[in-house]
């Protein structure tokens, strides 16, 4: 018994030994910013040798995992929503919040020169479906349907529209050619500033709330000088607002001084 | 083609499925055997809870079982109480998570094959001194063979393909709980469609050499059928 219980704080110790030494640390990330997220993630290990463990999933997850103690240390949510409540319940490391990236909202269609730079494909209403994300669940779908509202257009569209659990799912029934044009990130169909594939109409950001998405170190990093930095260099490091920039993300201070988000 | 992430998820997926299926096939032989053995409304209701997994939604059960397992909730309290970890985002609560899930698979075709037994091969291995683990080891466990099988077939392939609540339970995170079917989804939401098929073909055809085994392994079914239906010689 003795014996064993050496063992398990020798194994223990080390354990511990080795993952102070690499300085490892996890971090959440909402999905559609996967890909700048490991860039971002590389850039940082390059530099400072600390590497950020990512994990992705929806925010929403993301939240109910964190409320059971998930360890995360941090967490690129994919709205300002919940970091703020996450805010609010005393999860967070105080002061942490800051908005690293702004999501911009386009129209899309697969069929190239189907969409046009105005937008006005909607008001020809010729095709058969438009997707659209859950405005309950997707900062995108919420502020899809802000733009329609403004445009006068809800109301003539409700039958058409199709309903994407998230913008991932919104992208895929346009993609799979099921919906002709779909309300998605502009993030999901660019690539170093410039469309990819088929038709877009880049809606302009006057026509709907700004599509916040939140940073937050958690209680697992509240003590990390890792977690401290890697926030710090999303926010501020030259490469890292480089790779968001180059996503299709906007960053905040780059525009007027936002709106409030209702 | 697969790049060391997915090597390591499918390494992680071989092993959730390898301890998924042995767990399950503990715990739920004898459940599958006390649920066959009579038929009470508790029985019932025991054996409808064991079906649960097959009619939640794979994120709602997550959820509850997040939520029961964590810190806070009535077994992660229990768990913290004796000083242990709590399951959520550990490979163990995969593997919890996942016999939860898979037992069904396991219980159901066990518990028809136990019953379409009968009573008959217990009595007579009663009558020549067997006691109960004896005639549970080489009466019963020979003549169920097949359904043997198919319980650890399924609860294997239904361990490596479940999403929904591993992904809540797991929390995603590489080398610990990123299972395959959360590295393709990984990719999808990244958009690099080229290794999701990769790797979601190796799935599929993972899953029909899966039940084209389950048929290959199971000839006797038909030999099988037959002598429930006539008396014992």
């Amino acid at each position: 018994m003795k014996k064993l219980c050496l063992a398990l704080l020798v194994a223990f110790s080390l354990s511990f030994g080795l993952s102070a030494q690499a300085d490892e640390f996890q971090v959440a990330v909402a999905a559609n910013f996967t890909k700048p997220a490991e860039e971002i993630a590389k850039l940082f290990e390059a530099k400072t040798g600390h590497k950020a463990v990512l994990s992705f999933g929806s925010t929403g997850n993301f939240y109910s995992q964190i409320k059971q103690e998930a360890p995360f240390a941090v967490f690129l949510a994919a709205d300002s929503a919940t970091p703020q409540k996450l805010e609010a319940e005393n999860l967070i490391k105080p002061n942490s919040r800051f908005t690293y990236a702004k999501g911009a909202l386009a129209l899309w269609s697969k069929r190239p020169r189907y969409v046009d730079d105005k937008g006005d494909v909607l008001k020809k209403n010729q095709f058969e479906k438009l997707a659209v994300a859950d405005p309950k669940l997707a900062p995108y779908g919420k502020a899809a349907y802000e733009v329609l509202a403004k445009l006068g257009l809800d109301k003539t569209l409700e039958s058409k529209i199709v309903t994407g659990n998230n913008i991932t799912q919104t992208f895929q029934f346009a993609e799979s050619g099921n919906a002709q044009i779909a309300f998605i990130a502009w993030s999901q169909v660019c690539k170093d500033g410039k469309l990819t594939e088929g038709s877009v109409w880049n809606v302009p950001s006057d026509l709907y709330s700004p599509i916040l998405q939140d940073l937050v170190i958690l209680k697992p990093g509240q003590d990390s000088a890792a977690a401290q930095a890697f926030a710090d260099y999303v926010k501020t490091d030259p490469d890292a607002r480089k790779v968001i920039l180059s996503y299709g993300y906007e960053l905040e201070e780059v525009d007027a001084p936002m709106k409030k988000a209702s | 083609m697969l790049t060391d992430a997915d090597i390591n998820a499918i390494r992680l997926s071989l092993k959730l499925g390898a301890t998924t299926t042995l767990f399950t096939l503990l715990l739920g032989s004898p459940l599958a055997w006390w649920l066959s053995r009579g038929d009470t409304f508790f029985r019932r209701l025991i054996g409808s809870v064991v079906t649960m997994p097959l009619v939640l939604p794979p994120t709602v059960l997550g959820f509850y079982l997040l939520v029961t397992l964590g810190p806070l909730g009535p077994v992660g309290k229990a768990f913290k109480a004796l000083g242990i970890p709590t399951l959520p985002f550990t490979f163990s609560g995969l593997v919890a998570a996942s016999v939860i899930c898979s037992m069904p698979f396991v219980v159901q075709p066990l518990q028809n094959a136990f019953e379409a037994l009968g009573e008959r091969p217990l009595e007579a291995a009663a009558t020549l001194g067997a006691n109960a683990l004896d005639a549970f080891l080489t009466v019963i466990m020979p003549q169920a063979r097949p359904a043997f099988l198919t319980a650890a077939v399924m609860s294997f392939a239904h361990a490596i393909g479940e999403f929904g609540v591993v992904l809540m339970i797991g929390g995603n995170i590489p080398n610990v709980t990123r299972v395959l079917s959360m590295q393709i989804y990984v990719y999808v939401e990244n958009m690099e469609y080229g290794r999701a098929h990769v790797l979601a073909g190796g799935l599929m055809a993972f899953a029909v050499l899966t039940m084209m085994a389950i048929q290959l392994l199971n000839p006797r079914r038909k030999v099988k059928r037959r002598a429930d239906q006539g008396p014992n010689p």
